[in-house]
């Protein structure tokens, strides 16, 4: 990323929320923002920068947005219309950071969440629709489709530009941290040059949470959320081999790990889990933060990972929670336990037949020693995940064993 | 029961990444009759049934590719042989169950991609295969 982009990032919600509160109409004026954001992307590079980058923007996007309404009620009320346009506040509210209110609207409950992602990333991240669409290898036109009849629909939900009421804000930031997080996902696991886009959504992510969090400092949750984002970040050096391969935790070289990012991630969740409520983002933050203070994988601290998963499966219980809690347990009371427990577990038809459940047996198996069943579950886990990163790693345990 | 069971395996939790899928629609020999058989106004309501389907994937942002192929009796067999490409008449045209056409599709769960597998007029009477894509994404081990 350039300076430019990064500036432009950076100012995206910020022109966005100041048009918004002038004009009023988000889907108009988020195309408006957009299109000034491409002209200072072509123009900033060879020209420089304005001498005020963000009254710049703002200028063209009005500028945009007026002509925009003019075409629009050339029908009807013209004159009316621009005349209480041109007798707005020059800027509105500077120095308002309307990051949440943004993403709540992104976020809103009428759009699927592949929407809500590029709507978000748009709006609030300032990305443009080429650069969304090819970090999720969809064309441009079915992402510029996709944010388009978002736009519509939040428009036609009557949603306004302002913070929900106190009954629907816990469920609409639930919504905003799921979006955010699921942005984070994507990007994760990829390091490898062709797709390096991916990575980009990592930081994006982060960014984004970071901008949050500046505003609502006070939240648990979104504390959590960054803490749990930059500790997971943090490995992320070690997470590929040099040939693509992922490296699982117990065989990373730790110090590759990012400890500026761990110490950040410690701090933020330290701080947290003594001054605000607890929830789900928090406890599996700090789960992240035993992993990366141990120096060495015979250090980690399992005993209390499985006290956090216990906590965490009360709080906010699911088969992920339910499986890697099972992978604890076994590194405390041995493989032959978690064995038990997954036999188990399995009786829940959200578990049954999943590849996680295989790749977890073949793990324990691999503990126990019993190589061929290992082999066996490792390969069945391999043809049913839908990760290709996954798959060669499953596929090379299997077959590491069988060498054996 | 052997398909609630695939089902299971292949369904992603709430809180996972998006899932691409594709698609792919078969006639068979009782599609084609049922087809042939059609006036010119049934043909022209299928069409227009496709085309409403297709607005709706639109609206929803779903859809992010579809085709409808050619008659199977254009198909060709591609072999290389001494490092020339070579197209021959494949065994195609006397399959029974032949691909029609195809959906790319992005759907936030697996029982939202079945559901609109399930639009596919071909699944009443044809056969229509739904299957995940593989991505990139992936997570710790």
């Amino acid at each position: 990323m350039t300076d430019v982009e990064g500036l432009l990032r950076e100012l995206a919600p910020q022109v966005l929320g100041a048009l918004v509160r002038r004009y009023g109409g988000f889907d108009t004026c988020e195309d408006a923002v957009q299109e000034a954001l491409l002209a200072a992307a072509l123009q900033w590079p060879s020209e420089g920068l304005p001498d005020n980058p963000k009254a710049w923007l703002i200028t063209t996007a009005s500028r945009r947005r007026i002509e925009v309404w003019r075409s629009e009620t050339a029908r009807q009320r013209r004159e009316e219309t621009v005349a209480a346009l041109e007798a707005s506040e020059p800027d509105a509210a500077p120095g308002v950071d309307d990051t949440l209110t943004l993403l709540l609207l992104c976020c809103h409950p009428s759009l699927t969440q592949a929407s809500q992602v590029a709507l978000t990333l748009r709006a609030v991240g300032g990305l443009t629709t080429a650069e969304i669409a090819r970090a999720y290898f969809v064309p441009e036109t079915t992402i510029g489709q996709r944010i388009s009849r978002a736009k519509q629909k939040i428009k036609a939900s009557g949603a306004q530009f302002r913070l929900p009421p106190d009954d629907e804000r816990a469920d609409r930031m639930t919504a905003v941290l799921q979006t955010l997080y699921l942005i984070f996902n994507e990007g994760y696991t990829a390091s490898s040059g062709s797709t390096l886009n991916r990575v980009e959504l990592t930081a994006e992510s982060i960014r984004l949470v970071r901008q949050l969090h500046a505003q609502v400092p006070e939240d648990g949750e979104i504390t959590g959320l960054l803490a749990l984002m930059l500790l997971t970040d943090a490995r992320r050096p070690a997470r590929t081999r040099p040939d693509g391969t992922l490296a699982p935790l117990a065989e990373q070289d730790r110090e590759l790990w990012n400890r500026g990012a761990i110490d950040e991630g410690v701090a933020l969740i330290t701080r947290s889990l003594a001054e605000a409520a607890i929830g789900p983002y928090q406890v599996q933050a700090a789960i992240a933060a035993i992993h990366d203070e141990a120096r060495e994988a015979g250090d980690t601290d399992w005993p209390q990972i499985v006290t956090l998963y216990d906590l965490l499966n009360r709080i906010a219980p699911g088969p992920m929670v339910t499986l890697n809690r099972i992978v604890a347990l076994a590194m405390v009371e041995g493989p032959r336990k978690g064995l038990d427990q997954l036999a188990e577990a399995e009786s829940d038809p959200v578990l049954a037949g999943h590849y996680r459940v295989a790749a977890v047996r073949g793990h324990l198996l691999d503990l126990t020693g019993d190589a061929q069943a290992a082999i066996e579950a490792y390969r069945l886990a391999a043809r049913l995940t839908l990760s290709l990163p996954e798959r060669h790693y499953l596929e090379s345990r299997a077959s590491r064993l069988g060498d054996q | 029961m052997g398909d609630v069971e695939a089902g299971r395996a292949i369904s992603t939790w709430h809180g996972e990444d998006f899932v691409k899928y594709v698609i792919l629609i078969y006639h068979n020999p009782e599609s084609r009759q049922a087809w042939a058989g059609f006036t010119d106004e049934q043909r022209a309501a299928g069409l227009a049934y496709y085309q409403q389907l297709n607005d709706d994937l639109d609206a929803s942002g779903e859809r992010i590719v579809s085709e409808r192929l050619s008659d199977p009796a254009l198909s060709r067999r591609v072999v290389v042989r001494n490092g020339t490409a070579m197209a021959s008449d494949g065994p195609f045209a006397e399959v029974k169950e032949q691909l029609a056409g195809f959906y790319l599709i992005e759907a936030d769960t697996f029982e939202r991609a079945v559901e609109i597998a399930g639009k596919i007029p071909e699944a009443s009477f044809g056969v229509v295969e739904l299957r995940p894509v593989m991505g990139l994404h992936g997570t710790e081990m």
